[in-house]
C-alpha cells in the first residue's frame, strides 16, 4: 500500500466542489406478516433460538414451499406507494453455501420482480427513482463463538434458523443520492412510507430494515459514473450517514493521490468509523439462479391490486403537501417533523378549527411530545386563539398546553385554574407607571437610550403580576411613556 | 479424452471449477473419469443446437397453473428437541459448525 | 389376494388386518434377503397399526378403502420417526419430524406401512444399483436388475412381499421398473398427486405413484394419493374423478395413436412384438389404432439430462452437514461442506450434481439450461397436436427387458438411454403407465406404456384394464 492511501481521510483533502458523491442504496425489510413467507411458523423477532421453525423454513428433505398471499399484498403496498408498476413475477433460487441458509439457496425474485419502475420523493421535493422492490426470503441467524465474536477468529458458530424464512422486499434504488445527508433522508422516507402503510416496523436497531449502500465518487459535472463499492453492516441512519462521509473522502483521498477505485464490497465498522474491504469483484459468486421450480408465477390480478389501492393509507409525501397547504408561511421542516412524528393530522384539524396555522404548528413541532395526539384539535384552536386575542402569552399558553394533555378540559378553564387571568390595560397601566416612579435612575437611562433597561422593567412587571403580563404589551406601554 | 483436438466441451479444470462450486472434493482419477462422462453428454445433449428454438419461450412448469396462495395463518411448529437430536451437533438450542470463515457471499 | 380384495375382506370382518400384515412381514423376513427390496422393515410399527384397524373394524367403524392392505414407501418418502435414507451415506438415520401427504392420506384410508423400499441414491439411476446400501435384485431372475430408481418397490410388489408401494418417477423411475419386474406402474399426471414429503430431485419432473399385481388395485391407491394438497404449491387445486369408477369402461371408439419416435429405432424386437400384440388386442377391443408422431419426443433424454440435473443440483445443496444426516469435520464449514457431500454422495449422483450445476453456471446457462427448457416447449406443443387427433398413445415401456446387474455401471450414457420412452411424459406433465405384457425371449417381462393427455388418468386406466383383461 503506498504512502498516500495511509493518509488520514479528511487531512489535506481537495474542496469538496470539485468532487460528487453518488449513492445507491438497496433496502431489505422485513415484512409485518404473522407468519413466514412460505410457512407457517410465526414471524416474530427474538425468541428462543430454533423455535420459531417448520420443515419448509428448516429446508428439511421433502418439504416445499406456499407463498404467504398477505407477503404479497403487503409487498403491493410497497409497490404503489413507492409509484412502481406491478408486474407478473417469477420467483427465482439463488445457489450459495452458507449454514445460515437451510436449502444453501434463497428463493427470490431474479429477472421478474414484482414491483419495477417507482420513484420515491424526498421532503425537499426531490425524486429518487426505484428500479424494483421485490420479495425474497430472510436467512437464519449465526453467532460466531470466541475470537472475540469476530467472523474471521471464532472458534465456532451456532446457527438459529428463526430467521428463516421472514419475507423481505428488497427495494433498490438508482443512484441519484448526491449526499450522505440525501442518504440519509432517502432511508428515512422510506421508512416512514414503509411503516404508513403497514409494510414494516421500521426497526432498524432490530433489523427489520437494512441498508446496503453503493457508493461512488466522480468530479463534479462529469456524467459517468465511478467504481463503486459496496456498503454493509449500516445498522442505523447515524451510521449510514458516517459510513458515506467516510467512504466518499476514501475514495476522494485515493483518486487524487492517482490511485484506482477497486470494486469492492466493504463492511462499515462503528466502532473505528471506517469500512474495511470485505472481498473485490473478481471474487464474485456465481449464484446460477433459476426459476423456482417448487412455486408457481405470481401474477396478481388487476381488481386485487386495485383494491389494496383503494385501502392504501395516505402516504407521508401527501401528507405534507396537506399540511403545507393549510400552513404555506410553515418551515418546510417543520411540516416534514410534524409528518414524521404523525402530528400532521392534529395540526390540520385545529388549522380548520380556525387556529392560526403558525401558532398551531409552532405547539406541535416545539411544545407537544410525541403520543400527544390525545389532545382534542378544538382545544388546541382555542388555545392558539386565546393567544391571538392577547389572553395569554406565549409562556402561559405552553402552561396550558401541558395541562391539556395531561387531563383534557378546556384552555379557559386550565388558565383560570393556572391564575392566568388577562390583566386589563388600566391596571397593567397602573402598575407601570408605579413602577416608573419607584425607579426614577432606570427609568431616565431608559429615556436615555439604553435598551438593557427594557428587560428590566418588563422583569420588574413580570415579578409584580407573577407573570400574568403580557412581555409585548409591557414594552409597547414603556415606550408610549417614554413620548 | 480428446486434448488438442478441438472437440472437447468441457475440460478438466472447469470440472474443477463445478465440483467447487458444488462442494464436491474429487480425486484426480474421478476428477478425469468425470470430465470425460461429462463430455459424453454434453456431446449428446448438443444434437439440440440443430433445433429452431429461438421464437419457443422457456417451459418451467409443465401445466399452465398461477397463484396458489396461503393465508398467514400461524400453524404448527416443529419441536426443538426432536429437530436438534437429529443435528450432528447441537449446543445451546443451536446447530454448531466450525468457523465459518466470512460473511455470506 | 389383491389390495382390492383385502380391503374387502378386512372391512367386512372376514380377514383380520394383523393376519394380512403377519402374512407379508413373514414373506419379507423368508425372501428378502435375496432381493434386498427393503432397506427398512418397520414390523413393530406394521403391527401395531394393524391392531388398531382391527380393532376399529371391531368397534364399528369402517378403517377405510385401503383397510389393512399393507404398503411398501420407496425410501424417498417422508415417514415420522422412521429412518428415511434415499439409498444414500448422507441421510443415513435420518428420522423425519414429519409425514408426507401420501403417507397420511394412505394413513388415513386404512393401509399399513410395512417398510422402506431400496432406490437408486436420490432416485437417480434406472437399474437400483446406485444405492449406498447395495443393489435390488430382480424377483424374476435374481441375476437381473429390477429397473430404478423405484427397484425396490417393484421388486416388493413383484415378490409378494406388499400388494403395493409407492414410488416416484422424475424419468421413468416408477414406470421403467414396473416393466422390467412385470408389475402395474403409474406415473400421475404431475400436480395430481401432492409432492409434500417426497425428497426432491428434479421437482418440475417427480411425481409419486402406485405399484400393484392389478390395474385395479392400482387405480384403487390413485383414488386415495390423488387430489389438491395446500402443502404444495404445484398440485392442481380441483378435485378429481375417482378412476375406479370408470375402469371397465372399455375402449370402444378410443383413438389410439403408436407413437412412432419411442416404437422403432432401438425398441428390441422381442419387445417390439409384445407391443404389437397389445396393440392388437386393443383394437379387437373396438379401439381405432393409427401410427403417431411426436417429432420432438427424440430430443426428451437431451432436455431431461439437463433439467433434472440442473434441478437436483440444487435440491441436494442441503446436504451440507449442518442440520441433519452426516457430517464428516473439517477446521471450517466450506471444509466440512465440502468434506460431507464428499463422502456423502455416491458417484452417479456425484455426476449429475455436476451436469446440473454447470448447466446452469454463469455463461452457460442459455446454452445449456435455458435451451433445454425451449426444447421442453418443443416437445410440449408437439405433444398437444397429436392429442387433437388421439385420446391416448402407446409405446413400450423400456426398450429391453431386464438386464444383468452390473451390465451399465460403468457406462453412464448407456443407463441413460434405458429412460429413452420415458421422459417425454415427464417434461410434458402428462399421465403414462405401465402395464405388463407378457414376456421376451428371455422369458422376462415386457412393458406397455400407455400414455394420456393431462389428468386424462380415467381413459388410461380403461386401456390398462382391457389390457390386462386380453392375456
Amino acid at each position: 500500500m503506498s504512502d498516500e492511501a495511509q493518509t488520514i481521510p479528511g487531512l489535506g483533502a481537495p474542496d469538496d466542489t470539485e468532487w460528487e458523491t453518488v449513492v445507491g442504496l438497496e433496502v431489505h425489510a422485513e415484512l409485518a406478516t404473522a407468519t413466514k413467507l412460505f410457512s407457517a411458523s410465526p414471524n416474530r423477532f427474538g425468541g428462543e433460538p430454533n423455535t420459531h421453525i417448520d420443515p419448509v423454513s428448516l429446508g428439511l428433505p421433502g418439504s416445499l414451499p406456499v407463498l404467504n398471499e398477505k407477503a404479497v399484498e403487503l409487498a403491493i403496498r410497497v409497490g404503489l406507494a413507492l409509484n412502481c408498476r406491478i408486474q407478473p413475477s417469477v420467483f427465482a433460487r439463488k445457489n450459495y453455501f452458507y449454514p445460515d441458509m437451510p436449502k444453501d439457496f434463497q428463493i427470490s425474485q431474479y429477472d421478474q420482480p414484482i414491483n419495477v419502475d417507482g420513484w420515491l420523493e424526498l421532503p425537499s421535493g426531490k425524486r429518487v427513482g426505484i428500479e424494483r422492490a421485490h420479495l425474497e426470503e430472510d436467512t437464519g441467524k449465526t453467532v460466531h463463538i470466541g475470537g472475540g465474536g469476530r467472523i474471521h477468529e471464532a472458534g465456532y458458530s451456532l446457527v438459529d434458523y428463526n430467521r428463516a424464512g421472514v419475507p423481505l422486499i428488497e427495494i433498490v434504488g438508482h443512484p441519484e443520492l448526491r449526499s450522505a445527508e440525501e442518504a440519509r433522508q432517502y432511508v428515512s422516507e422510506l421508512r416512514s412510507i414503509l411503516v404508513a402503510v403497514g409494510a414494516s416496523d421500521g426497526k432498524m436497531e432490530e433489523g427489520s430494515l437494512r441498508v446496503d449502500c453503493n457508493v461512488s465518487v466522480r468530479p463534479t459535472g462529469s456524467d459517468r459514473l465511478g467504481t463503486r463499492c459496496e456498503i454493509k453492516n449500516v445498522n442505523s441512519l447515524r451510521s449510514l450517514g458516517r459510513a458515506v462521509e467516510y467512504e466518499a473522502r476514501r475514495q476522494i483521498d485515493l483518486l487524487t493521490s492517482g490511485q484506482a477505485i477497486e470494486q469492492q464490497t466493504r463492511h462499515w465498522n462503528e466502532d473505528d468509523g471506517r469500512t474495511h474491504a470485505l472481498r473485490s469483484k473478481e471474487e464474485d459468486y456465481d449464484y446460477r439462479y433459476f426459476p423456482e421450480p417448487d412455486l408457481l408465477p405470481l401474477n396478481p390480478s388487476t381488481e386485487w391490486v386495485e383494491q389494496i389501492r383503494h385501502a392504501l393509507p395516505s402516504l407521508p409525501r401527501d401528507r405534507r403537501l396537506g399540511l403545507a397547504e393549510a400552513a404555506p408561511s410553515v418551515d418546510v421542516d417543520h411540516i416534514a417533523l410534524a409528518v414524521e412524528r404523525s402530528m400532521d393530522e392534529l395540526a390540520l384539524a385545529a388549522i380548520s378549527g380556525g387556529g392560526a396555522p403558525e401558532r398551531v404548528m409552532t405547539h406541535i413541532v416545539q411544545n407537544l411530545a410525541d403520543g400527544s395526539g390525545e389532545l382534542a384539535p378544538e382545544s388546541l384552536a382555542e388555545l392558539v386563539g386565546m393567544e391571538e386575542a392577547g389572553d395569554l402569552t406565549a409562556t402561559q399558553a405552553k402552561k396550558v398546553l401541558a395541562v391539556l394533555v395531561e387531563g383534557g378540559g378546556s384552555p379557559q378553564d386550565a388558565a383560570q385554574t393556572l391564575g392566568f387571568e388577562a390583566m386589563d390595560t388600566g391596571e397593567l397601566e397602573s402598575l407601570v407607571d408605579s413602577l416608573i416612579a419607584e425607579h426614577a435612575e432606570e427609568w431616565s437611562r431608559f429615556c436615555d437610550g439604553d435598551a438593557k433597561l427594557t428587560g428590566f422593567f418588563v422583569g420588574q412587571v413580570m415579578k409584580a403580576t407573577k407573570g400574568r403580563a403580557d412581555g409585548k404589551a409591557v414594552t409597547q406601554l414603556l415606550n408610549s411613556r417614554r413620548g | 479424452m480428446r486434448f488438442g483436438m478441438g472437440q472437447q466441451r468441457i475440460t478438466r479444470a472447469e470440472c474443477a471449477h463445478v465440483a467447487a462450486l458444488a462442494r464436491l472434493e474429487l480425486t484426480d482419477e474421478e476428477l478425469d473419469r468425470f470430465t470425460g462422462q461429462l463430455d459424453e453428454l454434453l456431446d449428446h445433449v448438443a444434437e439440440v443446437e440443430a433445433l429452431d428454438l429461438e421464437a419457443l419461450p422457456p417451459t418451467m412448469h409443465a401445466l399452465p397453473i398461477a397463484n396458489l396462495l396461503r393465508p398467514d395463518t400461524p400453524g404448527e411448529v416443529l419441536d426443538r428437541g426432536e429437530v436438534l437430536a437429529q443435528a450432528p451437533f447441537a449446543e445451546e438450542g443451536q446447530f454448531r459448525v466450525p468457523p465459518v470463515l466470512g460473511e455470506a457471499p | 389376494m389383491t389390495a382390492v380384495e383385502i380391503a374387502a375382506a378386512v372391512r367386512s370382518g372376514q380377514r383380520s388386518a394383523r393376519s394380512v400384515v403377519d402374512e407379508h412381514l413373514d414373506a419379507i423376513a423368508g425372501g428378502d434377503a435375496g432381493i434386498h427390496a427393503f432397506n427398512l422393515v418397520a414390523a413393530a410399527q406394521a403391527r401395531a397399526r394393524a391392531d388398531e384397524i382391527d380393532g376399529a373394524v371391531a368397534a364399528g367403524s369402517d378403517p377405510g378403502p385401503l383397510a389393512g392392505v399393507p404398503v411398501a414407501l420407496k425410501d424417498n418418502l417422508c415417514t415420522r420417526g422412521l429412518a428415511t435414507t434415499c439409498s444414500s451415506r448422507i441421510l443415513e438415520g435420518w428420522a423425519p419430524p414429519y409425514d408426507a401427504t401420501v403417507v397420511e392420506q394412505l394413513h388415513n384410508a386404512g393401509a399399513v406401512v410395512v417398510g422402506k423400499t431400496n432406490m437408486d441414491e436420490f432416485a437417480m439411476g434406472s437399474s437400483t444399483e446406485n444405492s449406498a446400501f447395495g443393489p435390488t435384485r430382480n424377483p424374476c431372475d435374481t441375476s437381473r436388475v429390477p429397473g430404478g430408481s423405484s427397484g425396490g418397490s417393484a421388486a416388493a410388489v413383484a415378490a409378494g412381499f406388499a400388494p403395493v408401494a409407492l414410488g416416484s418417477d422424475t424419468g421413468g423411475s416408477i414406470r421403467q421398473p414396473a416393466a422390467l419386474c412385470g408389475v402395474v406402474g403409474v406415473k400421475p399426471t404431475y400436480g395430481l398427486v401432492s409432492r409434500y414429503g417426497l425428497v426432491a430431485f428434479a421437482s418440475s419432473l417427480d411425481q409419486i405413484g402406485p405399484f400393484t399385481t392389478t390395474v385395479a388395485d392400482a387405480a384403487a391407491v390413485l383414488d386415495v394419493i390423488g387430489g389438491p394438497d395446500a402443502r404444495d404449491s404445484t398440485s392442481i387445486s380441483e378435485p378429481q374423478p375417482p378412476v375406479s369408477d370408470t375402469l371397465a369402461d372399455g375402449v370402444d371408439g378410443l383413438r389410439v395413436g403408436v407413437l412412432a419416435e419411442l416404437s422403432g429405432n432401438g425398441i428390441a424386437p422381442d419387445v417390439a412384438a409384445r407391443l404389437k400384440a397389445a396393440v392388437g388386442a386393443l383394437e379387437s377391443a373396438g379401439a381405432r389404432v393409427a401410427e403417431a408422431s411426436v417429432p420432438a419426443a427424440v430430443f426428451g433424454l437431451s432436455a431431461y439430462y439437463l433439467i433434472a440435473p440442473a434441478e437436483a443440483s440444487s435440491n441436494l445443496a442441503r446436504y451440507d452437514g449442518v442440520r441433519y444426516g452426516l457430517r464428516v469435520d473439517g477446521p471450517s464449514t466450506p471444509d466440512m461442506n465440502t468434506a460431507t457431500r464428499s463422502a456423502g454422495f455416491g458417484d452417479e449422483v456425484k455426476r449429475r450434481i455436476m451436469i446440473g450445476t454447470y448447466a446452469l453456471s454463469a455463461g452457460y446457462y442459455d446454452a445449456y439450461y435455458g435451451k433445454a427448457q425451449k426444447v421442453r416447449t418443443l416437445i410440449i406443443d408437439d405433444f398437444a397436436s397429436v392429442w387433437e387427433r388421439f385420446d391416448l398413445l402407446v409405446s413400450p415401456t423400456s426398450p429391453t427387458t431386464a438386464f444383468p446387474l452390473g451390465e451399465r455401471t460403468a457406462d453412464p450414457m448407456a443407463m441413460y438411454m434405458s429412460d429413452v420412452c420415458t421422459v417425454p411424459v415427464n417434461l410434458t406433465g402428462q399421465a403414462a403407465m405401465s402395464v405388463p405384457y407378457g414376456v421376451g425371449d428371455d422369458g422376462l417381462p415386457v412393458g406397455v406404456q400407455i400414455m394420456a393427455p393431462a389428468l386424462g388418468e380415467p381413459v388410461m386406466f380403461r386401456a390398462a384394464a382391457v389390457l390386462e383383461a386380453s392375456l
